[in-house]
């Protein structure tokens, strides 16, 4: 469904993606790990085209893109059919959670404003959120804001949603709500990709570990054999690392 | 204070009145409702970088901010004839006090667009919203909010400075005002009235501004 081979990206001097491959089928859970400053975050702002890439290309439904040289036009049509949930979640501040879900309906697809807050109120139930539906972003706690971003990208129906370390700004307590949602979604069937750091996450949930380091990608396995048999040394430390942290 | 004096006071409130009715507050809020679409645009312009209309506006803005408004006023009343073009004194005021309130205003506004986080935009493009969108929908409303107090001293001061316009020939409250020193030789009463005036008029706009604000701010 989505492929992308050869990303690289530099900001100034530094390299911080040098020839990234990665490919997304339909219904894949792929968890993006790696130490700070591997190049996470901006391997999936690329693929969202939030950031521009130096060079790689893109085969999203079988049409192919030179990164380098996306046209305008190409790329609000293939961010039409991603979402993308942020670590601090960036919500509408001027908007309701529901008017926050609708806005990628009424506005940008001019969809019918009815059917609109219908789906809307739909996805806001998916996140257990309905009776919220009326607050705005500072009336709620973090983990509601981030269900309520979830539902967001939710309610357009994308082909894939990208999720950026999404329980990271959030309180311990706050963090099972979130990801509680995401296991449902992809139980479901929806294709994700997720860079985090929950480990339990990503081992119970994710189908594909892809391990980054140093903005390449050091290792790409089934969940399975990353974590019963890892032989890489390296990510046995920052796996052993990880887990000491909790 | 003798009876003709309180007789004059209590006539000439309402011959006052009347022109502050009249004059004062449509020239204010005409004057202030055009400055405000001005001050987006020149704004909008300047944040997104957009060539040559960039240029024009900080230009425009270099220019207003550093004439005398009562000077600008002289320019588009008196000195425009020179040139071919005739206005008339309610109009010459309005494009005046919308130009120059307007340019200021830019400056509010462009500072407040700035302070809108960068991540609302970003999440504006990620449910597919186009540039202009994001910015009539989730940029703009925010930084109009932020914006608030200060545009709403802007058109505290335009309240007061539309009594400049009473030097084009523009019968407003100040220049009604004058008119009635001239038969009654009442000056320093007159004038006191009328500043009392525009105190209440002020006084009424503190206020209203004060309980927006509280609104806003429970929105935060
Ligand atoms: N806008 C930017 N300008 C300059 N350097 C940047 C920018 N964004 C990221 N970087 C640099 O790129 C490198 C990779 O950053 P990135 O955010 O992708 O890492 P990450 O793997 O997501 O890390 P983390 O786990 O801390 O979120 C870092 O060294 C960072 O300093
Ligand atoms: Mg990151």
């Amino acid at each position: 469904m989505l492929k992308v081979t050869g990303i690289t990206k530099s900001f100034g001097d530094t390299s911080v993606l040098k020839g990234v491959d990665i490919e997304v089928h339909k219904g894949d859970v792929i968890a993006i790990l790696g130490s700070s400053g591997s190049g996470k975050t901006t391997l999936l702002r690329c693929m969202n085209f939030l950031e521009k890439a130096d060079g790689g290309e893109l085969v999203f439904d079988n049409e192919s893109f030179t990164l380098s040289h996306m046209r305008h036009k190409d790329i609000i049509r293939l961010r039409k059919k991603t979402g993308f949930v942020f670590q601090n979640y960036n919500l509408f501040r001027n908007k309701t959670a529901l008017e926050n879900v609708t806005i990628g309906l009424t506005v940008a697809r001019k969809e019918d404003k009815k059917k609109a807050e219908e789906i809307g109120l739909k996805m806001l139930k998916k996140v257990g959120l309905e009776d919220r539906a009326h607050f705005y972003p500072n009336e709620l706690s973090g983990g509601q804001q981030q269900r309520v971003a979830i539902a967001r990208a939710l309610a357009t129906n994308p082909e894939v949603i990208f999720f950026d370390e999404p329980t990271s700004a959030l309180d311990p307590e706050l963090i099972g709500e979130v990801l509680e949602v995401m296991k449902e979604l992809a139980k479901e069937g929806m294709t994700m990709v997720v860079v985090t750091h929950e480990l339990n996450f990503a081992k119970n949930v994710a189908n594909t570990i892809v391990f980054m380091e140093d903005g390449k990608i050091l290792q790409k396995a089934s969940s399975k054999e990353f974590f019963t048999d890892q032989k890489n040394d390296r990510i046995k430390e920052f796996l052993r690392m990880i887990n000491n942290n909790d | 204070m003798s009876e003709r004096l309180i007789g004059i006071l209590t006539d000439s409130f309402t011959k006052i009145l009347i022109p502050g009715v009249k004059v004062t507050i449509p020239l204010t809020i005409i004057s202030f409702s055009i400055s405000l679409v001005i001050a987006v645009i020149m704004a909008m312009v300047q944040y997104a970088n957009v060539p040559v209309l960039k240029q024009f506006a900080r230009f425009y803005i270099w220019i207003v901010r550093g004439t005398p408004l009562l000077v600008q006023l002289f320019v588009i009343f008196f000195g425009l004839p020179s040139l071919g073009i005739l206005l008339n004194p309610f109009p010459a005021a309005i494009i005046v006090f919308s130009l120059n309130t307007g340019a200021y205003d830019a400056e509010n506004i462009r500072a407040a667009i700035e302070a809108v986080p960068k991540g609302q935009i970003e999440a504006g493009y990620s449910v597919g919203l186009s540039y202009m969108q994001i910015m009539f929908h989730i940029v703009l409303p925010q930084a109009l909010r932020t914006a608030f107090p200060p545009l709403s001293n802007s058109l505290i001061s335009l309240v007061k400075d539309t009594s400049l316009a009473a030097n084009i020939t523009v019968v407003e409250m100040f220049m009604a005002t004058q008119r009635i020193v001239a038969r009654t030789y009442e000056p320093l009463w007159l004038y006191i009235e009328v500043a009392l005036i525009y105190l209440i008029f002020c006084t009424v706009l503190t206020k209203v501004q004060s309980v927006c604000e509280k609104r806003l701010r429970a929105l935060d």
